[in-house]
């Protein structure tokens, strides 16, 4: 009996353990199997680089919101990862014990914070202080890139603080003892070392970035042409996916999932250079 | 005034606490603001009532029931496979290609985004499945999402059981099972019971997947084959449709509070397993 239990406990550790393996297959056919149809009939590049898209009409292009996606997450990495890693030099570095005790619950809580939360805090003050102070309606990649921004945040600076502190106290004391002042400590000898982390936590938030789909479809007005400047309105994939889903059918609804494929590779890209990434580091 | 590296040393310093400080100024300014604009909105009947005319009146209890319901389901789906995969990694392998592969694929589930668990979880459970917009429909995809927290969460708990425990256990005979599930499980409850909470965070604050799984639905759900609008989803709703600003910043209110309250209690996990672990 002992045996049998023990022999069983195994066993079905051993399955369970496989559901993640399955997800992932199921999730990757799926997709695939419902996206390539209208892939191969519409041939790749034309999908790829097609600048109109009126499913209506049988046209299915996404040039330009694959041009949507990269603008707005290029302007969120921008402000996002400087204000990132200064945080978490701020964290691991400088903060006194108290700041800590304050910083560390409210990243979490930021983390934690409905996405549709900030896209209506987005588009009750972001989008409006746009609008009058810079022109434009206002829902553009600038107000997109500004949330999307923040919210990019935790990840950064989650895994980068990590890395800071996982380094070897005698990098920083070395450094100290040959008369380095502390910021020349940080900037020539501890960043560089924790480079890897660093690199792996801006990876995974610009992920974060290109996957957000709620606060995008609030505040970038989701109009489908290539935008001119950063005041402009775009769509991004995600926003694709997530506005006509309710209603598509038939080629359209293929030419969604096909719009999942490309985002998918994206994100499976960024995934598999983070992960890499930080196995090297660990080496 | 000329660059030393004391006055680099003075502008770094004050440059990092400044971006900080306005980094907590800004999360404090949007969650003043909407408890500012929504508590006056949150009363007895607010919470109790259902919503009608789209929301434009009465409360907001079905989407609780919505989004409690959805939240229950996924977490009792995804715990056994997430715990049992976090011991099969931390206690019966020592590496090899099925141990990286699993690894791979938990982190790769981690980045992936909603939308497309949402796609999946349409096409998989709505249409092969046939379980049409229902609250287990959105149960089950939002069950995958959470995995990877509460495999990675639940391996870190367990790893951080110090190893003299096992061997205790061992050299007084037991077997491995025996050893997991009266020396390993009692210490390392309390981290897997973090992962649990930090994961019905993620369920409460999930909204597009939600959409393409559970549904809008209003009315009170009766059983999980029903379809139910989640919080998140109703909020949604209320801001683009306009269909009442007041009762969307309750609302907002009302998801700010359940997620400020699920961080509490997991710090306050974390606080004791920390100090029972040293």
């Amino acid at each position: 009996m002992k045996k049998f239990k023990e022999k069983l406990s195994g066993r079905v550790f051993f399955v369970l353990a496989l559901s993640t393996i399955s997800a992932l297959v199921l999730i990757t056919v799926f997709i695939f199997v419902n996206g390539m149809p209208l892939i191969a009939e519409v041939g790749l590049f034309n999908f790829i680089f097609g600048m109109s898209w009126a499913p209506e009409q049988g046209q299915f292009g996404i040039f330009p919101m694959i041009v949507g996606t990269v603008s707005v997450t290029l302007g969120a990495a921008l402000l996002g990862i400087p204000v990132g890693i200064c945080c978490s030099i701020f964290m691991a570095e400088f903060a006194p014990a108290m700041m800590k005790n304050i910083f560390r619950p409210a990243i979490q809580l930021l983390a934690g914070i409905p996405s549709v939360v900030y896209g209506f805090w987005g588009l009750i003050f972001i989008v409006p202080a746009i609008s009058t102070h810079l022109g434009g309606v206002g829902m553009s990649i600038l107000a997109g890139s500004i949330i999307l921004a923040i919210m990019i945040l935790p990840t950064i600076i989650s895994i980068s603080e990590v890395s800071l502190l996982a380094l070897p106290r005698t990098y920083k004391e070395g450094a100290l003892a040959l008369g380095m002042t502390h910021w020349q400590t940080i900037r020539h000898v501890q960043l560089p070392a924790a480079k890897s982390g660093i690199v792996a936590g801006v990876i995974l938030g610009i992920g974060r970035a290109v996957g957000e789909t709620m606060v995008v479809i609030m505040v970038l007005g989701n109009s489908v042409a290539l935008p001119e400047s950063i005041l402009d309105s775009v769509r991004t994939l995600t926003t694709n996916i997530g506005l006509e889903m309710g209603y598509a059918a038939g080629r359209h609804r293929q030419a969604l999932f096909a719009t999942g494929i490309v985002l998918f590779v994206i994100i499976m890209i960024l995934n598999i250079s983070a992960q890499y990434i930080t196995r090297k580091k660990v080496k | 005034m000329r660059i030393t590296a004391r006055n680099a040393e003075k502008t770094a310093k004050i440059l990092i606490w400044t971006i900080a400080l306005m980094v907590i100024a800004v999360l404090i300014f949007i969650i003043i603001f909407i408890l500012y604009r929504g508590l006056p909105v949150i009363n007895w009947n607010f919470l109790t009532e259902i919503p009608r005319r789209s929301g434009r009146e009465g409360g907001i209890a079905s989407p609780i029931i919505g989004t409690l319901s959805v939240t229950a389901l996924a977490v009792l789906i995804a715990m056994p496979f997430g715990v049992g995969t976090a011991f099969y990694l931390a206690e019966y392998t020592k590496g090899g290609i099925i141990t990286r592969i699993i690894r791979f694929c938990t982190e790769s589930l981690a980045g992936i985004p909603s939308i497309i668990y949402g796609l999946f979880g349409f096409i998989f459970f709505l249409d092969v499945l046939g379980l049409g917009w229902s609250i287990l429909s959105g149960g089950l995809t939002v069950a995958i999402m959470i995995l990877p927290t509460l495999i990675r969460t639940a391996e870190e708990s367990i790893r951080s059981v110090p190893k003299s425990y096992r061997e205790v256990s061992f050299s007084l005979g037991g077997t491995k099972w025996q050893t997991i599930r009266k020396a390993v499980v009692p210490s390392a409850i309390r981290g897997i019971a973090n992962g649990i909470i930090l994961s019905v965070g993620r369920c409460v604050a999930e909204t597009a997947a939600l959409i393409m799984t559970a549904g809008y639905e209003l009315i009170m759900p009766r059983s999980v084959f029903d379809s139910s609008r989640s919080l998140a989803v109703h909020f949604y709703t209320l801001v683009m449709d306009g269909i009442s600003e007041r009762n969307a910043y309750g609302t907002a209110a009302v998801l700010i509070i359940l997620v400020f309250f699920i961080n509490v209690v997991a710090n306050m996990l974390i606080n004791r397993f920390v100090a029972k672990g040293r």
